[in-house]
């Protein structure tokens, strides 16, 4: 019993895109595919309670079990979505039943990519797993196959290749600083190994490792300078893509940038990567914010908001400490939960309107009250007004650096006020105002969106004590 | 070691990054390609010397499967696309053969100072070994940055790889080497597939849909 539940996180959604790729029909390979997403989950939960010794390939923790709860959870809930989603799609002639076959398949593989990523122990495999991932979401961001969605698939083929090359580098960085300690072979790859012995490691060779990590892995989390594949992949691809995109893999980029981290940490010679992610974090705000002003593109707005929350997080984990990390991990926790529930509603809202420009929707309210009025709590939460999860979170991030650095805490409050101002400009046109555009009721499925803003709302008012503890037990472990 | 073990591998790995400087200049993609198939094939010499006086027989998987699909598949593959794209007489915008290269010299003087200063307790192979890599890396990231084209892009992606080959069997003993290059191959034959299929011949670096469409003329 004790190793199935890791395996059944792994296996299941493996079978399930082979099986996938294999049947035809719309209506069942959608509930197979929730099917599949649900027994994910729930083995992912089991985690919890039976977890398995680590080995030299996979290895479960505090860390990741929380990181695989999430990502299950919002995979579960988007395939719902991506139910009703993809219905509209086939009606409309955007996708052949080929494709959508296709697309099942793929969903399932990208599960399986990220929970492997999310269970490995050996920064080998983390880094195959990585790709793998890339590559899926690559394909699934060109399957419009319109100009745009090609442009935007090669140019994330080209830019995520480049991170993933890097941050290979990195890691047989990684390795040749551990090898004299450790020895040669799979041992020095070992990430259980390499957090006991990497005292010993030779400091320079760590350091230089980091920085070719945090490009790589960076990339792919979307931070600053290396953020340019992110909007375009969000807005071309289909809208259940940017929201698994938006809620999970930067997650799981941030999490192997956060386990080397760890392993900088325990070195006392070898440089803080906490500056680091420090600055990069606070000119992703900075940027993101002021580039949520131009923005007419409705996915790709909330694309750069992604851009913006995940400088936030990376600051916060970069500022380290205990109450630091723990606002991070809310936030993160917070970020995907809102940000998948708005590209929900950003799908549906695209469907009805028949367009993604921000000045062709308009009156959302009054013509479709379910879906504005979701848009607006989902936009009311990311922009962290009271009393909703990410304010509890953000307001936390912003007091923890009160305390510390009071420098660095007025740049970041600049920047969240920035895109906050922005956030709600645009909503006032998409919302509000003489009905635009088509006026059709939408087929949608509204039940996770609001199962999302729920629990957003939830957290805002009151954490469950064994959460808090549960979080502030990772929080320590991130150091 | 002996000194011929040394004195080889350092050889092969020297020409690689000397292999690299070529490909930076050359303006004709047919005369790019041959440099690649070159390049990939001093890289599987290379590994195959590794694999030899490392005693490590899996490296020879490696070893082939960058002679058999980088050295022949990928750049007569490329060719042919070439070929049906009808962009064989395309003369290249490179930034200039004398910044390129001066940029290209300077790289690789950043990278031996940075990998020859942090790895003085590595074995000297090793460490030859990553300075070179880092270089055709860096080269290969900068020929990335000056072409236009689609496929010399990926033919710059391919040296920068390639360098990761290197990287990955000179140090010594590391475990899934020959997994991640055949996950490589997976993704590099991917991109030559998407280049086929889509008929992708510019980088996109605009998002003007008209300036698209010129660009791209009768693409669908």
């Amino acid at each position: 019993m004790r190793a199935d539940a890791l395996a059944a996180v792994l296996l299941i959604p493996a079978f399930a895109a082979a099986l996938l790729a294999a049947m035809p029909g719309y209506r069942i390979t959608a509930r197979i595919n929730i099917a599949a997403a649900l027994a994910t989950f729930i083995s992912a939960v089991s985690l919890f309670f039976s977890r398995p010794q680590p080995g030299a390939y996979l290895l479960v923790d505090d860390l990741n079990s929380t990181f695989i709860v999430l990502t299950t959870f919002v995979g579960f809930t988007t395939s719902v979505f991506s139910a009703s989603y993809i219905g509209h799609e086939l009606e409309t002639g955007r996708l052949t039943p080929t494709f959508l076959r296709f697309y099942h398949a793929m969903y399932q593989v990208l599960m399986f990519a990220m929970n492997l990523a999310l269970v490995a122990n050996n920064i080998g495999v983390m880094w195959v797993a990585i790709e793998l991932s890339t590559l899926t979401t690559v394909l699934m961001v060109g399957i419009y196959r319109t100009h745009e969605a090609l442009e935007a698939a090669w140019k994330y083929f080209i830019l995520g290749s480049v991170g993933i090359a890097l941050a290979l580098f990195g890691t047989i960085l990684v390795y040749m600083a551990a090898r004299p300690v450790v020895g040669e072979g799979l041992d020095a790859m070992v990430w259980t190994t390499l957090i006991m012995r990497a005292g010993a490691f030779d400091p320079a060779l760590l350091n230089v490792a980091f920085v070719f990590l945090l490009l790589g892995y960076g990339t792919k989390v979307g931070l600053a300078p290396l953020h340019a594949w992110l909007p375009d992949a969000h807005a071309e691809g289909p809208t259940p893509i940017s929201a698994v995109l938006s809620g999970l893999l930067l997650n799981v980029a941030l999490y192997a940038l956060l386990r080397f981290k760890m392993l900088l940490a325990v070195n006392p010679a070898a440089l803080a990567p906490g500056p680091l992610m420090v600055t990069l974090g606070l000119i992703s705000l900075v940027f993101a914010a002021f580039m949520l002003y131009r923005r007419r593109d409705i996915k790709r707005l909330f694309a750069y908001s992604s851009i913006e929350h995940m400088g936030i997080i990376t600051f916060a984990f970069g500022m380290g400490g205990p109450l630091a990390n723990f606002a991070a991990l809310l936030h993160m926790t917070m970020h995907s939960l809102t940000k998948s529930a708005i590209f929900f509603a950003v799908g549906h809202v695209a469907q009805v309107k028949g367009t993604q420009r921000i000045a062709d929707m308009g009156g959302l309210t009054e013509t479709n009250p379910a879906l504005g009025w979701g848009l607006i709590l989902g936009v009311v939460a990311i922009a962290g007004m009271p009393p909703l999860g990410i304010f509890t979170s953000e307001f936390l991030v912003v007091s923890s650096t009160f305390a510390r650095s009071p420098g660095l805490a007025v740049i970041l409050v600049f920047g969240i006020l920035v895109g906050f101002a922005a956030l709600f400009l645009r909503l006032n046109t998409i919302a509000f105002g003489e009905p635009r555009g088509s006026t059709a009721k939408a087929e949608a499925s509204y039940v996770p969106m609001f199962v999302h803003f729920a629990l957003v709302f939830l957290a805002g008012i009151y954490i469950p004590p064994a959460l808090v503890a549960w979080f502030e037990n990772v929080a320590k472990l991130l150091g | 070691m002996t000194g011929l073990d040394f004195d080889v591998a350092h050889l092969l790995a020297g020409m690689l990054v000397l292999i690299s400087f070529l490909e930076l200049y050359q303006d004709r993609l047919y005369a790019l390609l041959n440099v690649f198939a070159l390049h990939a094939l001093v890289l599987a010499l290379s590994v195959a010397w590794q694999a030899f006086i490392q005693d490590a027989p899996h490296l020879y998987v490696t070893a082939a499967l960058a002679l058999v699909f980088k050295a022949v598949i990928i750049p007569v593959a490329l060719h042919r696309i070439i070929v049906r794209l009808g962009i064989h007489r395309e003369i290249e915008n490179v930034v200039g053969v004398g910044p390129a290269m001066l940029t290209g010299m300077a790289l690789v003087a950043l990278s031996m100072v940075v990998m020859l200063r942090v790895t003085q307790e590595a074995d000297p192979l090793a460490r030859e070994d990553l300075a070179f890599a880092l270089s055709v890396i860096l080269l290969g990231l900068l020929m990335m940055v000056t072409r236009r084209n689609a496929v010399s892009q990926v033919v710059g992606f391919m040296s920068l790889e390639n360098g990761l080959v290197l990287a990955a069997t000179g140090a010594k003993g590391m475990p899934l080497v020959v997994e991640i290059s055949v996950a490589f191959s997976i993704l590099i034959a991917f991109i030559v597939i998407g280049i086929f299929l889509f008929r992708i011949r510019e980088r996109f670096d605009t998002v003007d849909l008209q300036a698209l469409d010129r660009f791209r003329g009768e693409r669908r």
